[in-house]
């Protein structure tokens, strides 16, 4: 009997965080995800094609549309390459919201029945995001070396950045939305719209030069995944990166990771009761 | 050791929807009052302490508060006042099997659920072989879950939770399912376990188990804490609360009430076409269920269980196992009814277990429910009935024949 530690049940307090249970919990965490990824490609035919072919597909649609018939610049890139690399990002926070947000509900038996901390939920959830970005991400290198593009080696540092800013601004909205979802279901039906919406609102297959109104600028930063993919870019154009948009758009995912957390938080304790 | 002090248990019911939506939020904004809502104290200041090494029965009637209890001694949900102190790694067995997925194979959904159950990976995987071996399911290991047969799930399930190794094990009803053999060895995994110096809670509603694998149990009613001392004397005392809790010979049983989401509003009790709770051997005995539910039924099931006097099922039927599901387009209220021809149960008291569902799960099981009485009936030529301590049932034609001539020596 090794670890007889003394447990103490009492009623809840709102905005204690427990983040030595969150540790001790990680092993379950990876669990999760890999459940969720597993049985994600056993059940599909292509299986792991699929990972690929999404952001492929999209980026060749929005070539065609978007990048020649409506020219759109690209900030020095070619149409494609700046597309996708907008794209695999873009899939990340858009998948990974989408299933964190149902992540609860579809989670219900096992909350009803089983403690652990129920933030692993939704963060397994952005993780099964972030392993298709891997698959994704390789074949963005192809895409690289196809069209030659230049990169400066600053990537070693700005793409993991990238990547932090992308699971933080992913994590806050879905832990939110999966809060928000399993107390009123009305959000289930939101979250597609919104995710569709937050595509063309913000500068994923645009650049951002191209809003001419500088408060619309301002207005579109708010999204997190704007930092995160202008800070993807940076090894890859010379185009010089608006610092203030970004600082604006670091500031909101930041605080939307932060109000996620403590909304989700407040309201986990009573998961069990309405779930 | 495991102290609870004082713990008591609030919801709050909202009438109409069960879930909340948006825009009843956003319209209680413009109103004067929020919606009704009703204060409902599931638990009300239960206290007790247990020592290592005790198996505690938990028994008391539905809606006593047993499973809040256990739900919040394995922390699912915080107690609204009070608090409980203990030492060691709590393992519940709400429902075995939890956390398992169709899709992945044995192999996999042992290390899943073993791990959902707090385990850590290493732990499971020197405890692999002895959880496949008592699971019995080696051949099946690299097969996805969905082609096992339900019993092969339930014994894959329990025999990880076995393997648990807790200090302080929670356990409801998981002994209900599955197959006499596999039962025993349940049983006997868990007296492993208390003779270890490890606490079991066990809620049961059969009192034969509580006796057997306790030494000690709790009454709980109505929230509260009714008694608690040597697991004999509290079934005593439950046995004689149900007894004594007006048998209510008009044979006509409120449910729940209108405002409930469960379906089932009210029970008859017919002997021979006449309402009465009181009926006779050979009698016509026919048990109909009212229901009105908020999500009609599609095909429903009635299941009863008719249990004797210590809560031994003596009779277990559904309608589906009979004649097949009642075909019907969704229902929203009606009644169905069993009826018995002519009844084989002997003279005594007995319970029943209504369980009403649709053709994949119980909707609404309300578990002694109410109970009925058979009155004695001579059936015999002779009008002696046959030796009562050993005879649960009768059957009226048994053919007895002496034959002097012909005898095989």
């Amino acid at each position: 009997m090794q670890d007889l530690h003394t447990f103490e049940i009492k009623p809840k307090k709102a905005f204690a965080f427990n983040f030595k249970e969150l540790v001790d919990y990680s092993e379950l965490l990876y669990f999760f995800a890999w459940r969720d990824i597993k049985v994600k490609y056993k059940q599909t035919v292509l299986g792991f094609l699929w990972a690929v072919l999404q952001p492929l597909l999209l980026m060749l649609i929005f070539t065609f549309f978007i990048g020649r018939a409506m020219g759109v610049s690209s900030e020095g890139m070619d149409y494609p390459v700046f597309a996708y690399s907008g794209l695999v990002l873009w899939l990340v926070f858009s998948s990974g919201v989408t299933n964190a947000a149902n992540s609860m509900v579809t989670n219900a038996a096992i909350i009803k029945k089983i403690y652990f901390p129920r933030l692993i939920i939704p963060v397994s959830a952005v993780l099964v995001a972030l392993f298709d970005f891997v698959m994704a991400f390789v074949i963005f290198i192809v895409i690289l070396l196809f069209f030659s593009a230049p990169i400066k080696l600053s990537l070693i540092y700005w793409w993991p950045l990238a990547l932090l800013v992308t699971t933080i601004g992913t994590v806050g909205p879905g832990c939110l939305l999966a809060a928000l979802n399993i107390k009123y279901r009305d959000f289930r039906y939101v979250v597609p719209f919104l995710m569709q919406a937050l595509l063309f609102l913000t500068p994923v297959i645009y650049p951002v030069s191209s809003i001419d109104q500088l408060w619309l600028r301002y207005v579109v930063a708010l999204n997190p995944m704007y930092a995160a993919i202008s800070v993807f870019r940076l090894p890859l154009t010379n185009v010089p990166p608006d610092w203030t948009l970004i600082s604006i758009s670091l500031v909101s995912g930041v605080l939307v990771f932060v109000i996620g957390l403590a909304y989700f938080r407040r309201t986990e304790n009573y998961f069990a009761d309405i779930a | 050791m495991l102290e609870v002090k004082g713990v008591s248990k609030k919801f709050s019911i909202r009438h109409e929807s069960p879930y909340l939506s948006f825009r009843d939020r956003v319209m209680d904004l413009f109103k004067p009052t929020h919606s009704s809502s009703e204060e409902f104290w599931a638990l009300r200041d239960v206290s007790f302490e247990i020592q290592p090494g005790e198996s505690i029965g938990i028994i008391g009637k539905n809606g006593a508060g047993k499973s809040t209890l256990l739900k919040i001694l394995s922390k699912i949900t915080p107690p609204t006042q009070g608090r409980i102190i203990g030492r060691g790694r709590i393992a519940s067995l709400l429902e075995v099997g939890t956390g398992f997925h169709p899709e992945l194979t044995g192999r996999e959904n042992i290390f899943l659920n073993g791990s959902i159950l707090g385990m850590k990976r290493q732990e499971i995987a020197s405890k692999f072989d002895a959880i496949v071996d008592f699971a019995g399911t080696e051949r099946f290991l690299d097969t996805p879950l969905k082609h096992y047969s339900s019993g092969m799930q339930l014994r894959l399930a329990f025999a990880v939770a076995a393997f648990l190794e807790p200090e302080i094990l929670v356990i409801d009803e998981v002994l209900a399912v599955g197959d006499a053999e596999f039962q025993k060895k349940c049983i006997g995994k868990m007296e492993d376990v208390s003779r270890s110096g490890r606490t079991i809670l066990f809620v049961s509603h059969n009192m034969a188990a509580v006796q057997s694998l306790c030494t000690k149990s709790i009454l709980l009613q109505r929230g509260e804490l009714k008694a608690m001392g040597s697991s004999a004397n509290v079934v005593a005392q439950y046995l004689s609360s149900l007894d004594s809790q007006a048998i209510d010979a008009s044979g006509f049983i409120q449910i729940h009430p209108k405002e409930s989401d469960k379906p089932i509003r009210a029970i008859e009790v017919l002997c021979d076409k006449r309402r009465s709770a009181t009926t006779y051997m050979g009698c016509e005995f026919e048990i109909r269920v009212h229901f009105n539910a908020s999500q009609a039924l599609t095909n429903p099931v009635l299941g009863i269980v008719v249990k004797d006097f210590q809560s031994t099922p003596l009779l277990g039927v559904n309608n589906r196992n009979y004649t097949g599901n009642f075909i019907t387009t969704p229902l929203k209220a009606g009644y169905i009814s069993m009826k018995i021809p002519s009844l084989t149960l002997f003279e005594g008291t007995y319970h029943v277990d209504v369980h009403l569902g649709d053709e994949f799960k119980d909707i609404d099981v309300l578990t002694d429910c109410f109970q009925f009485t058979v009155e004695p009936m001579p059936f015999t030529a002779s009008g002696e009935l046959p030796i009562k301590s050993i005879n649960r049932m009768f059957i009226k034609d048994i053919a007895w024949d002496l034959n002097p001539t012909n005898h095989v020596e």
